[in-house]
């Protein structure tokens, strides 16, 4: 047992703090630091800053441009990048396709998307989610029939993750529709320009848009976009999902938004008294704080195991799970200690250009909102229901 | 030992459940949420014409009720239809504040204010205050035979509508003292008076308003000057008891939402509410939400009496907590569905938690009911 991280791995800290220190543009991460919506060109922005230092996609091989990082070293670029406040990396091309097409795809394929999701010359979503197939994933019915060397798509994906903003989307489609229903999956990618395809905008609880329904109608989709073998894309997708699933704690996120819960503790008064003072209020903080510290570790312990070769299973499914429930907690906390000041909602303050003054403390204006939306956070990835089967049925055994 | 409503009651219960049943649905609330005041000045007009209104004052005020059931029958009607009127500000707090303290001249604003044609606000929380009623660092200076007003108010609950402002203000003691606040009965158009309105995430406007040497009539003083505290402990129990009620009957609905959803969404081939965890979820649901009912009669049944304050406390803490829970389990149990602004669910889920940011929340009235001896 030693807790301690290597020298090796500490002088990575060190250099990608160096980096942070120097590359991180200020402008961005005030944003992030108060929840502020990035843009499409400021998220565009942070991806070019990275990939000119060699590390957008830290869990690529070098010979597809990536790090090559191991688990540990991606945990603490994770780590160095949350605590800075810096954008998150989007991660539909770079930890969702980009490692499906470096196991699955054809030459040609790695050859053309590869270094276009590097250069972000493509932006690409995730077309899995239907109305009828959420959890049931399998069951989805978004038909693509072959017609000499096209597929003909038609049906609807829905929860689209920047959808708007994407010209590239990856679909899970049904190509056989006469057996066991996770067989008759197919794995393809389509062009958004590609006529017969509408984006349809959903706006969430808290007023923002960031999912969409898509609409393909007789879309007509080149052969040569069908990634592996026909009917196998479950395989593929369920590949996928252990490379969605790391960094699934979101401890990074959690101690970044822990450390900006305690600020405004520290400001916002009561009684006189600054809430952090408040033994109710602090005993909270002190609790979550308590398991994240434990989760920490949690995830430390499987991160280790991986980076010594063993793929992560049901463990991450426990990392889920933990990890979602106190990233909500703080959340709420956050919320909380605004008080009355959590009421306002001035959209207009989280828009460009906006000058005035804010209302109530500055991160007041998304403290409510942020909560409500992270609400996503235990249903999508698998539903933290989802998770506890696949905890009961793969360690418990029951 | 009776729990049921008197007639009078049940019939106000049936006319506003119908009323706001045919006014409300998402389309339209959300279409009222970003309208131009955050709320429909026609469904507030056929309100006041409905009596509900009036069904806060009591008969000596104009109005035909004011008890405690009633807050509660209306609020949770209020509640389960979503509705964004502004009852709670207008007829419960300022207009409580104007039925308790007002001379004969001022309260001649009750009778407009029961047929629906004026709207109040009360300017009383600071930004320092947090949720302490007797926090009030914005003065009053006797000037002349006048007033002088400075100071900044909070997040003052349809202070974007309001015409006119019931104003606390100290005019002698410390800040935190309990003696020293005054109340005034202002014009929001006044001079001196700086208005910043806003939305929130569930409907109707709030502001935040800054006094700037804003000089008052002496006649603007409600009731004696440095003595309002108990009047707003008073108006404030009575507002706690209404949203939550208000809460009750949200909850009511995402409950009914969730337990229909569970009913018909599909996934492996049956009913999501075929699998026993989603049951039990909800069996706990229930369970709570029938706690939550039982605390609002009993803050209801006591709010003229010596235990009012432990009850008041005793259900706002309560109905924090059952908020949170019933508001979270309702959105994780739809999946995707209850995230999204177009389904119903998102404004109860919303509302629900949100009103455990007015008036104190659940640890403010934990603090407190264990100050009042109780614990
Ligand atoms: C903000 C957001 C972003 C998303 N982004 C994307 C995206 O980019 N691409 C994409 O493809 N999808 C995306 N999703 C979709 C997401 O993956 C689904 O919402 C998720 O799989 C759940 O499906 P559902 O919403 O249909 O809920 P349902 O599957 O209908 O579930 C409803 C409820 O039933 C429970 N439940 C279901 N089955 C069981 C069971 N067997 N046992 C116990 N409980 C069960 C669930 O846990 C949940 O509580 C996103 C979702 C959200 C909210």
């Amino acid at each position: 047992m030693d807790l301690k991280f290597s020298i090796k791995e500490e002088e990575f800290r060190a250099e990608v703090r160096g980096f942070l220190d120097e590359k991180l543009p200020e402008r961005l991460s005030e944003k992030v630091r108060l929840g502020q919506g990035l843009t499409k060109a400021e998220m565009e922005e942070w991806h070019a800053i990275l990939n000119h230092r060699g590390w957008l996609a830290g869990n690529w091989p070098a010979q597809y441009g990536g790090a090559e990082w191991n688990a540990v070293q991606r945990h603490i670029f994770e780590e160095e990048t949350t605590s800075a406040h810096a954008p998150r990396i989007v991660p539909f091309g770079l930890a969702m396709l980009g490692p499906v097409l470096q196991a699955f795809g054809s030459d040609a394929q790695k050859a053309h998307y590869l270094p276009r999701i590097l250069n972000g010359d493509d932006w690409w979503c995730q077309g899995y989610s239907e109305p009828g197939a959420g959890s049931d994933l399998a069951s989805l019915k978004t038909r693509a029939v072959r017609e000499a060397d096209h597929y003909i798509v038609n049906g609807q994906k829905t929860w689209t993750t920047l959808g708007q903003y994407a010209n590239m989307i990856f679909c899970l489609v049904r190509t056989d529709t006469e057996c066991k229903p996770q067989a008759g999956i197919s794995f393809l990618l389509i062009d958004m320009k590609t006529p017969g395809i509408t984006v349809r905008p959903i706006r969430l609880l808290d007023g923002s848009i960031e999912v969409n329904e898509v609409f393909f109608d007789d879309v007509k989709v080149p052969v040569e976009n069908l990634v592996g073998e026909e009917n196998k894309g479950w395989t593929y997708a369920k590949f996928l999902l252990t490379h969605e699933r790391t960094n699934i704690a979101g401890v990074g996120f959690s101690n970044a938004a822990l450390v900006a819960l305690k600020q405004v503790a520290r400001l916002q008064m009561s009684g006189g008294k600054p809430m952090i003072e408040n033994p109710h209020f602090a005993a909270r903080i002190a609790r979550v704080e308590i398991d994240l510290m434990a989760m920490a570790t949690t995830n430390l312990r499987v991160i280790s195991a991986a980076a010594r070769g063993q793929a992560p299973g049901a463990e991450s499914s426990m990392l889920k799970v933990k990890g979602t429930v106190i990233r909500q907690e703080i959340n709420d906390l956050t919320r909380r200690v605004m008080g009355p000041y959590a009421v306002p909602f001035t959209s207009e303050a989280l828009e460009e250009g906006d000058n005035r003054e804010p209302v109530g403390p500055q991160q007041a204006a998304t403290a409510a909102p942020q909560y409500f939306n992270n609400r996503k956070l235990s249903i999508f990835g698998g539903s933290n229901e989802i998770q506890r089967t696949i905890i009961t049925k793969a360690i418990l055994q029951l | 030992m009776d729990f049921n409503l008197t007639e009078e009651r049940q019939m106000l219960q049936d006319s506003l459940r119908r009323f706001l049943g045919d006014k409300y649905n998402t389309e339209n609330r959300n279409g009222f949420i970003a309208s131009e005041r955050g709320f429909s000045p026609d469904v507030w007009h056929e309100l006041a014409e409905l009596g509900m209104i009036g069904a806060l004052f009591d008969a000596a005020d104009g109005g035909f009720g004011g008890a405690g059931f009633d807050l509660a029958v209306l609020f949770e009607e209020l509640g389960r239809a979503g509705a964004v009127d502004p009852l709670l500000e207008t007829g419960v707090l300022a207009g409580g504040l104007l039925a308790a303290l007002g001379n004969g001249v001022q309260k001649t604003l009750l009778g407009e204010v029961i047929a629906g044609s004026v709207q109040l606000a009360l300017a009383h929380g600071e930004p320092a205050a947090r949720y302490d009623l007797n926090f009030v660092e914005t003065s009053a200076q006797e000037s002349g035979d006048g007033w002088v007003l400075n100071g900044h108010k909070a997040v003052v609950l349809n202070g974007g509508a309001a015409n006119k402002l019931i104003v606390s203000a100290r005019s002698s003691g410390a800040v935190g003292g309990d003696d020293g606040i005054s109340l005034f009965l202002v014009d929001a158009k006044s001079a001196g008076i700086e208005r910043r309105s806003y939305g929130t995430l569930t409907g109707g406007h709030s502001a935040d308003i800054r006094f700037n040497d804003c000089k008052l009539p002496a006649d603007a003083l409600l009731g004696q000057a440095g003595g309002a505290l108990p009047a707003l402990e008073t108006a404030h129990a009575r507002a706690i008891l209404a949203i939550c009620a208000e809460a009750l009957g949200a909850m009511e609905t995402a409950k009914d939402l969730t337990i229909e959803y569970l009913k018909t969404r599909q996934q492996f081939g049956r009913p999501i509410g075929k699998f026993q965890v989603l049951q039990h979820r909800m069996a706990d649901v229930l369970i709570e939400i029938e706690q939550a009912r039982s605390a609002v009669i009993n803050a209801a049944g006591h709010l003229e009496d010596g235990d009012r304050d432990l009850h008041i406390s005793a259900a706002k803490n309560l109905i924090g907590r059952v908020g949170r829970q019933v508001a979270e389990e309702a959105i994780q149990l739809h999946g995707g569905i209850g995230m999204t602004q177009e389904y119903d669910l998102a404004h109860f889920a919303k509302r629900i938690v949100l009103i455990d940011h007015l008036f104190g929340d659940t640890d403010h009235h934990l603090e407190r009911f264990i100050a009042l001896g109780a614990a």
